[in-house]
């Protein structure tokens, strides 16, 4: 199929002797939105990581725009993370630097952009999260909700074709939780952005995904769309719905 | 047998960890003629190293010198030859105990706090977030720290040896009847270029491993806030270990050439 634009095959990962991954197959098609779930710790995180060359895998291929991950160097890697944002499970903003520096930080590694066009850019962005004007805000001033939004701005500043999302609601309130999944439906309407959501929460995946997998034991034992899911046969992917359902 | 092998284990370890320094120490090294040139990461970084350990690094001096003085005068005194007190004050200070004091001390505070730094980045995933971001953490914290730290490292000796002679010479003149001339003409006539350069030469090393180390344990730092607690401990503990060592096979060498 021509339309995938990301395809891990037989991934494999370990940390002193944890084995994490233990052959990781997914493919995600181009403008879909994936949601990824797995208890904690199943390496969700490090998932992500692999896919834009952060961890290396200890064996298997990781495909994204036809090109393999595992085999780049550094400077191919960031040309990749280029078009592939990343927002990360703790937003990650730097906190020496104010909110207009964090998000301005890729522009100015990747794009040769005048610092008006930087500036242009930046308020642009803060407007698609709903913060606009706290460009001189440092992080600590930040509410969570704000950092995730700001982590967030700061992921698309580039305007990638890929989004990644490490537990974008995970400690938020349910309005602040709402507006993130309605930002990330937004995204992807808009701009055909390919997406994978890792996330615990349930709603989020039943009304944002096209697709869900779940990682289970180092491998991914099911992918489908919430139907297929919520039917499934599978005894780890019935606990795990059925836990998750009743907190 | 079990001593045995975790012996084995320990050695690969050890071995492992000081090829990832060395390995760290270069990047960072070449990074520094690599361009994009960040000249202001250096400079914040040399105005944090340098103003936040100047009154550090010239405090110590002063009670070293002071201290010093009144030493050499009590083993000086048994030959009668107290009056040359700033002749042996000044050059164990500027060869010797300058370098090495001040290095500790900034090796403590700078080291660490590269140490908390880095490693802080790293636990809330900021290190990752860089590379995410297209920038290479390397170039951004670890060449810039190891430059600003030879720079600076050198200069706060260069202070610490004249406040030390200085307070040397404020014990040499309570202590004994001679002027303050006298004093300060011994020191010069005893302390030459290349004792100063032996011992400033010196520091410009300490400066790098100083940061190396710091950024090193920083970056290796895992599991959350305590994570950051260990890295901070044992760069201190290994950063002052290093000084002391490297600065016996340093003093040899530059014995040797000078
Ligand atoms: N840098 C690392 N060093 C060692 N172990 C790691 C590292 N990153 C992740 N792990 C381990 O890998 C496993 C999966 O982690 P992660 O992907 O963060 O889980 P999650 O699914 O909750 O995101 C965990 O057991 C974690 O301890
Ligand atoms: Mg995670």
């Amino acid at each position: 199929m021509s339309n995938i634009i990301i395809e891990f095959k037989d991934v494999y990962k370990s940390f002193n002797g944890l084995l994490v991954h233990e052959g990781i197959n997914l493919s995600i098609r181009k403008g879909e939105i994936m949601s990824l779930l797995g208890g904690s710790g199943s390496g969700k995180s490090v998932l992500l990581k692999e896919l834009i060359g952060l961890m290396k895998p200890d064996k298997g291929d990781i495909m994204v725009f036809g090109k393999n991950v595992t085999q780049m160097k550094e400077d191919e890697l960031i040309k990749l993370r280029e078009h592939v944002g990343m927002l990360f499970q703790g937003a990650a903003l730097f906190d020496s630097l104010t909110v207009f520096e964090n998000i301005a930080y890729p522009l100015r590694e990747h794009l040769q952009l005048t610092e008006k066009e930087i500036r242009e850019r930046v308020a642009e962005k803060l407007r698609v999260v709903g913060l606009s004007g706290i460009e001189i805000k440092m992080p600590a001033e930040l509410s969570g909700g704000m950092k995730k939004r700001v982590g967030l701005a700061r992921a698309i500043a580039t305007e990638p074709d890929i989004i990644l999302y490490d537990e974008p609601t995970t400690g938020l309130d349910p309005m602040t939780a709402q507006r993130i999944n309605e930002l990330i439906v937004e995204l992807q309407r808009k701009l055909g952005v390919t997406t994978i959501v890792v996330t615990h929460d349930l709603h989020c995946v039943k009304t944002v995904s096209n697709r869900i997998a779940m990682l289970h034991d180092g491998r991914i034992i099911t992918v489908g769309t919430w139907e297929e899911l919520v039917t499934s046969n599978i005894q780890e992917v019935k606990d795990f719905i059925s836990s998750t359902i009743c907190v | 047998m079990n001593i045995l092998l975790s012996i084995d284990v320990a050695a690969k370890k050890f071995i492992l960890s000081v090829g990832q320094v060395t390995l760290l120490a270069i990047k960072g090294f070449v990074g520094i003629f690599l361009p994009p040139f960040n000249l202001k990461l250096v400079l914040r970084e040399i105005d944090n190293f340098g103003a936040g350990s100047l009154l550090l690094v010239d405090l110590i001096a002063l009670f070293t010198g002071m201290v010093m003085a009144l030493q050499t005068i009590y083993g000086l005194s048994m030959y009668g030859a107290e009056m040359y007190v700033g002749s042996v004050v000044s050059l164990s200070l500027v060869r010797e105990l300058g370098p090495v004091m001040a290095s500790i001390m900034v090796g403590a505070r700078v080291g660490s706090g590269i140490a908390a730094e880095i490693g802080s980045m790293q636990v809330t995933e900021q290190i990752d977030a860089m590379r995410a971001l297209g920038a290479s953490p390397i170039k951004k914290l670890v060449t810039p720290k190891i430059l600003a730290a030879m720079i600076t490292l050198p200069l706060l000796t260069v202070t610490a040896d004249i406040i030390g002679i200085f307070g040397g010479m404020v014990i040499a003149l309570f202590e004994l009847e001679i002027d303050r001339t006298f004093y300060i003409d011994s020191v010069l006539t005893t302390v030459t270029i290349s004792d100063l350069l032996s011992g400033i030469g010196k520091t410009v090393f300490f400066g790098a491993l100083i940061a190396v180390i710091g950024c090193y344990f920083g970056l290796r730092t895992g599991g959350g806030t305590t994570g950051v607690g260990r890295s901070t401990t044992i760069t201190v503990v290994t950063v002052s270990i290093l000084i002391l060592i490297s600065d016996f096979f340093l003093t040899k060498l530059f014995l040797v050439i000078f």
